[in-house]
């Protein structure tokens, strides 16, 4: 196991962290090309996805959409943007990332707000809300949990996808795994995946924290529940 | 207009590079095969070797609370891990060979299937296991004839899930040269100049092969239960 010594060896050289193209670099693009794309994903998907879960509108194509999302590689989509105009700017990989962090968004938030007990919306109602007070006041606390579960889900696989923009070219962590293959050294390699599975575990207990954190009623495990409750969007893969 | 002249002129010079090119299949039909025969090779060997381990884990893990507790969240914290990480890990030890995406793409279907095949052995009624016993069977013949007929569905969907996710992921095999469909994306598309017939073929061909994939399982899981046929 000399490769996992060599990678200790590598991770405890301050000037693989702080030279230019180094760790912290690296991450920092990472994390500002993740966050990048939540953001476009959020906007994009939450308004649509509210509105019509709030509607009690058919939304079956958004959950067929984040089937169909599954079959198509991210690493074939990011290399689709990095072939456009778009390529060579930080646009290519976030829009790509954007571009699968919306089916899981839509899905999750539509079910949530669809998933609301009608007997509590009728009370609502009853009680002369109006239909943006019920979206707001009734409906989106009891969606949350299911929110914050699309909204987890695609930050995760963002972040994990994010990587694989470093086979492109991009600056991102995945770039010390493949400068470790480039140079033949596992000890790179292996810190570098130590780096990109860390990054990816932070980042779901980071999020899980966040959703326990704004979910109202009574404090819920830190992870989620590994049965179903109640209804749910499938998993997605790993990327 | 000297300028607009030299930019046309720059423009009739660059090679073509056109998003889908059905020539640029036909020319490379000898590269594209054995690529699509490794990617398909692939998604076969770690979707079957991972329900082969997966089976027997589930039976384990159903034998106490604290087993499945475990199998569970292990196979949770396998899934967060990225493949290139994973395969990362995997390569000191198997180096820059197929088997090194194998063992990384077995432990990812390995994560799926566990989870079907237990939700699907735990589904089964109570009141069906008592009336099978209270006929006479064993435990082996209460396995075969009763548990496994009806954990099938949720077995079925985890094998077409895990063998979907599987045919993507097996592009990222690209990193130890062992993409499959991967290699024309990476390597003969946007390793050749940004070449983009390759990368678009690639892409719609990983796809059709996971929908495929996909619709065979589905045939087979309806032949299997002809009882559920309305």
């Amino acid at each position: 196991m000399s490769a996992l010594a060599d990678a200790v060896v590598w991770l405890n050289d301050p000037l693989n962290w702080t030279r230019p193209r180094g760790i912290l670099e690296l991450a920092g693009q990472h994390l500002r090309i993740s966050a990048l794309a939540m953001g476009i994903a959020l906007v994009v998907a939450l308004p649509p996805a509210v509105w019509l879960g709030h509607r009690g509108r058919s939304g079956g194509f958004l959950l067929g959409l984040s089937n169909v999302s599954r079959a198509v590689p991210t690493l074939a989509i990011l290399t689709i943007f990095a072939v456009t105009p778009l390529g060579f700017t930080i646009w290519a990989p976030v829009i790509a990332l954007a571009v699968f962090a919306i089916p899981p968004v839509l899905a999750n938030t539509y079910v949530g707000f669809r998933e609301v007990d009608r007997d509590v919306v009728e009370a609502a109602r009853a009680m002369g809300m109006t239909g943006r007070q019920v979206a707001w006041r009734v409906e989106l606390p009891l969606a949350l949990p299911l929110v914050m579960t699309g909204i987890r889900t695609a930050a995760v696989q963002v972040v994990a996808t994010a990587t694989l923009a470093a086979l492109l070219g991009g600056g991102t962590l995945g770039a010390v795994i493949r400068s470790g293959f480039g140079r033949q050294d596992y000890g790179i390699v292996v810190a570098g995946a130590l780096l990109v599975a860390a990054l990816a575990l932070l980042t779901e207990l980071v999020l899980a924290a966040v959703s326990r954190a704004v979910t109202p009623g009574p404090p819920r495990r830190l992870l989620p529940s590994l049965r179903p409750r109640r209804a749910q969007v499938a998993a997605l893969p790993p990327t | 207009m000297l300028s607009a002249e030299a930019g046309t002129a720059l423009a009739a010079d660059a090679a073509p590079n056109p998003w889908f090119d059905l020539s640029w299949v036909a020319d490379n039909w000898s590269t594209i095969l054995p690529l699509a025969g490794q990617h398909v090779r692939l998604t076969l060997v770690s979707v079957l070797i991972g329900a082969a381990i997966a089976f027997p884990l589930a039976l384990l893990a159903r034998r106490s609370r604290g087993l499945a507790a475990g199998v569970l969240g292990f196979s949770t914290f396998l899934y967060t891990i990225p493949s290139l990480a994973m395969f990362a890990f995997v390569a000191p030890f198997t180096g820059l060979s197929e088997t090194t995406v194998a063992i990384g793409l077995v432990l990812y279907s390995l994560v799926v299937l566990v989870r079907n095949f237990l939700a699907g052995l735990q589904a089964v009624p109570a009141e069906v296991l008592e009336a099978a016993r209270g006929m006479g069977y064993g435990r082996r013949r209460l396995l075969l004839r009763v548990e496994l007929p009806l954990a099938l569905p949720a077995v079925m969907t985890g094998l077409r899930i895990a063998t979907v996710s599987t045919v993507a992921l097996v592009t990222v095999g690209v990193i130890v040269g062992q993409g499959g469909l991967g290699q024309l994306i990476i390597v003969n598309g946007f390793g050749a100049n940004y070449y983009r017939p390759p990368i678009v073929f690639g892409t719609l061909a990983c796809v059709l092969l996971a929908l495929v994939a996909d619709q065979l399982l589905g045939l087979v899981e309806r032949l299997l239960t002809p009882w559920a046929r309305a």
